[in-house]
């Protein structure tokens, strides 16, 4: 196997462990933001079918994590196996955070053990709710940490480079780079955004399929109202996310946008195709880029004309940006018209077309976050760290990646459809109304 | 003390971690397997489960903090073993994988597979197995440098005895460790038939880990001569650990103290592990790398060593408080709640 062949496999598998883990990692991240939300409204409210819905969520969750904590292990290992000399680099650089991470999960795993396995043996519901805190927070500073280990790769600085030499190191200044700010806050609130809509999405698939439960409903609103606000919050961050991207990276910009020439008050373009470098089909929003970029109607936006052709990024993500984007916008508005309809007591949103479109929001919301990462990546390339060094510099010379590869996807494969079927089997001999009778049996019946 | 020093003592303090909480792991999932074979499975699943279900997560993470520290301190080992160890490494990955998952799948989903229990038990040998290979690889002699590149001599890794020595003596740690843990909790949830099985593979896995042992030395002095001299200037730290190992089966065999006996097993590998730790000292991978030429830049080391003390003090109290709950408790021990 040559050495490009080496690269373009690392790339593949690197890609295929991403993206899988991502998964698994979002929804580590997010649901026990949800689980802790549920379980505090029903102490607050002393309802028991809250209670009752942390702990369902909490028995799902152990199996998305276990995938999350295997996936997320291979990931860590394969950075240094199929890109060595770039963990080489950035573990003189951005070493620090990742570092932190490993304290992360460490908090995160403690807690969450001890949280799964103590459900009946505090007599304070409150103090079991408390241990939950560590787990939340521990996800979402695991999600933070590495977050700012890509910001890294998209704004490098904190180092000096001089003959090949790597000197003046600073890790606070390459951990508080940039591209940061925006991409924590963009990857942290779009993990809850993507929780809540999936759990949103399990509660109204209940419902269409004929239970009238009044655990449902709940589920649902809670969890449509979680959906809203950070789906609002994702549009925001997204737009700020927008504005990082015309200062510091002006060719991803560009790219996504398919703004060839640099011009003031650029329109934004969705969909359509490039042909003979004309843009044709594509929905016209006129001033909208330079809005975007720089919240001025007449601003300049830097076009893919001012850059040399081996440093732009392939073209096709404009369609992966649309996607993401179209797709955060259709969640706000499906998630803000649900809640609106239920104060106001409009009945078409509980109508099944209506639960149907909720039901699609999970997997859609998904398939906005696994867009927005192969954008985001996909947009820095041809780099690896951006403006220093190259991917194809980048990765292993062994030449057995193409079997790993092949090994690899068996394994998510496997782990795909186990946790797929475990947990539809978990649930499904375990109905709610059954859990609540079980429940009322145990405690005599006194509540609800 | 150097940053250097530091910087390898902390992730040689992990490794230890996780070798003792993964072999307990690994040699409960093999017991278990066993116990099935022979038909004497109920006996030992409950105390396995107990202990194991709180806990596994916390293992892997061990793990996961030496590699990335390792990266973290010395950058260059990314470069070295990360071109090296591609396939040994994946094939590890893949089997923790499984392993891990598959637990929560069993555990926490359904329950029942026996095909399942297997592969899980034999899985707790074979993953100690490919990572014992890296410390094979380190001492030296199965790598060069081509073009600039290192380059892994399978041929060479798998026909050397030093490479089957410390596989079997990985092999028999595993079990041994587990074993002699595993009587102590089950003494603890004072279930008796348990703990005379455990007692009894505690002492059939105590030969064959000294055996192996003194054969590893025997290997050492025809692979890597220097390793060796240095590992002779230290016998007096490998005889001490000898002789706690002897406390701990005499405790065993006398089937007293249990707890002391795990304390004092505790006490042999430590001591081994350090003893042959500071022997390898100053390779990492011989004759190539050192801990020196390896080692991260000031500023990076210094940012390590802090985080890691703050870190160190969230971490402590939290495990005091998993082991108190889970290890400690009487009532949860014995599964009264
Ligand atoms: C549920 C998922 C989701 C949704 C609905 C959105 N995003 Fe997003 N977006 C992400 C999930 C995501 C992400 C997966 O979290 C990314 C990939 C890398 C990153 O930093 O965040 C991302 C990246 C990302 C970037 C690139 C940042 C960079 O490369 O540094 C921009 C400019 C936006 N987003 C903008 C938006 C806008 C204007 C949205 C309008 C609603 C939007 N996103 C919705
Ligand atoms: C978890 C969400 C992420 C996803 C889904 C993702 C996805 C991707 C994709 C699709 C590429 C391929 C670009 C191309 O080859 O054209 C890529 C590149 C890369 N990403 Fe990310 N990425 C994520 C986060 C990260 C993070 C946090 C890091 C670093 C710590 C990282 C490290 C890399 C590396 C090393 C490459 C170069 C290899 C390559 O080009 O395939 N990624 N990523
Ligand atoms: C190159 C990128 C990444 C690497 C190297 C990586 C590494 C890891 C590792 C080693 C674990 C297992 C930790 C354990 O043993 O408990 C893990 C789990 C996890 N990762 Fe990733 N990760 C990456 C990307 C991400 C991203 C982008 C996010 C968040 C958006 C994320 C969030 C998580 C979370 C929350 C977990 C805990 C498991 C869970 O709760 O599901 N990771 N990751």
């Amino acid at each position: 196997m040559g050495n490009e062949d080496a690269v373009f496999y690392s790339r593949v598998l690197t890609e295929l462990t991403l993206s899988f883990h991502i998964i698994y990692a979002t929804i580590g991240v997010g649901v026990p933001l949800m689980i802790m939300i549920a379980q505090w409204i029903g102490i607050k409210k002393n309802d028991e079918h809250y209670i009752l819905l942390a702990r369902r969520w909490a028995r799902g969750f152990v199996i998305t994590v276990a995938v999350g904590v295997v996936t997320g292990t291979a990931l860590g290992l394969q950075l240094s196996l199929l890109w060595p000399n770039f963990m080489e680099l950035a573990g003189n650089v951005i070493a620090l955070p990742l570092f932190m991470e490993t304290f992360a999960f460490f908090f995160e795993a403690i807690f969450l053990g001890i949280y799964l396995y103590t459900w009946d043996r505090f007599e304070n519901q409150k103090k079991h709710m408390l241990l939950l805190i560590p787990v939340a927070a521990g996800a979402s500073f695991s999600a933070v940490f590495i977050t700012i280990v890509n910001a890294f790769m998209n704004a490098p600085q904190g180092f000096d480079l001089v003959d090949g030499q790597i000197i003046n190191i600073n890790p606070l200044i390459a951990m508080f780079n940039p591209a940061m700010p925006t991409k924590v806050a963009h990857v942290v609130v779009t993990a809850y955004m993507t929780s809540a809509f999936i759990l949103a999405a399990i509660a109204a698939f209940r419902l269409l399929k004929g239970s009238n439960h009044i655990y449902h409903k709940k589920a649902l609103y809670l969890t449509m109202k979680l959906g809203l606000i950070f789906s609002i919050a994702t549009a925001v961050i997204g737009d700020f996310s927008g504005k990082y991207l015309a200062e510091y990276q002006p060719e991803k910009l560009a790219a996504a946008e398919w703004h060839l020439e640099t011009e003031e008050g650029a329109p934004l373009y969705l969909f359509g195709v490039l042909k003979d470098g004309k843009v044709k089909y594509a929905i016209k929003i006129p001033f909208a880029l330079s809005i975007l970029a720089h919240s001025n109607l007449h601003a300049e936006v830097t076009g893919l004309n001012q850059f040399p052709a081996d440093e732009i990024p392939p073209l096709y993500i404009h369609y992966l940006f649309d996607i993401m984007v179209s797709i955060g916008m259709w969640m706000t508005v499906l998630s803000a018209v649900y809640v609106f309809g239920k104060w106001k007591g409009w009945a078409f949103v509980k109508a099944n077309w209506y639960r149907g479109f909720i039901v699609a929001g999970g997997p859609l919301t998904v398939i906005a976050m696994e867009a927005g990462w192969w954008f985001a990546e996909v947009g820095r390339q041809p780099w690896i760290l951006r403006g220093i060094m190259r991917t194809s510099e980048a990765a292993t010379t062994s030449g057995q990646v193409n079997l790993m590869l092949v090994l690899f996807a068996g394994l998510y494969l496997i782990l795909g459809i186990g946790s797929i079927v475990v947990l539809t089997r978990m649930f499904r001999r375990n109905p709610v109304e059954k859990e609540l009778e079980d429940r009322h049996a145990e405690i005599g019946g006194d509540l609800v | 003390m150097t940053h250097e020093l530091i910087g390898i003592s902390v992730l040689w303090l992990f490794l230890f971690g996780y070798v003792v909480v993964a072999s307990i792991d690994f040699g409960a999932g093999v017991f278990n397997a066993y116990s099935l074979l022979t038909g004497r499975k109920h006996i030992l699943t409950n105390i396995i489960q107990r202990y194991l279900s709180p806990v596994w997560e916390v293992t892997n993470v061990f793990l996961v903090f030496f590699f990335v520290g390792m990266v973290g301190f010395f950058p260059k080992t990314a470069f070295y073993y990360g071109t090296i160890l591609l396939v040994p490494a994946s094939i590890a990955i893949i089997l923790i994988a499984i392993r891990g998952s598959y637990y929560a799948f069993e555990t926490y989903g359904s329950r029942g597979h026996k095909g399942y229990t297997f592969m899980y038990g034999l899985s707790g040998l074979f993953i100690p197995a490919s990572l014992s290979i890296v410390l094979t690889i380190s001492e030296g002699g199965f790598v060069s440098i081509v073009d600039n590149q290192p380059v892994l001599d399978y041929w060479a890794l798998f026909t050397s005895p030093l490479t089957w020595s410390i596989v079997v003596l990985s092999l028999a740690a595993v079990l041994y460790i587990s074993a002699v843990f595993l009587t102590w909790y089950a003494n603890k949830a004072q279930d008796q038939k348990a703990t005379d099985l455990l007692r009894k593979y505690a002492l059939i896995w105590a030969a064959p880990l000294m055996i192996s042992a003194a054969g590893i030395i025997v290997e050492l002095r025809e692979h890597n001569a220097e390793h060796y001299a240095r590992m002779l200037n230290m016998w007096w730290l490998f005889g001490l650990s000898f002789v706690l190992f002897l406390g701990t089966v005499w405790l065993i065999w006398r089937r007293q103290k249990y707890g002391l006996a795990f304390g004092l097993l505790a006490g042999q590998f430590t001591l081994a592990f350090f003893a042959y730790g500071i022997s390898h000292y100053p390779y990492l991978l011989y004759p190539y790398l050192t801990l020196y030429d390896s080692f991260t830049n000031e500023a990076m080391a210094v940012a390590l060593i802090i985080a890691f003390i703050a870190g160190l003090c969230l971490l402590i109290p939290s495990l005091w408080l998993l082991l108190r709950l889970f290890l400690f408790d009487k009532d949860y021990v014995r599964g009264k709640s």
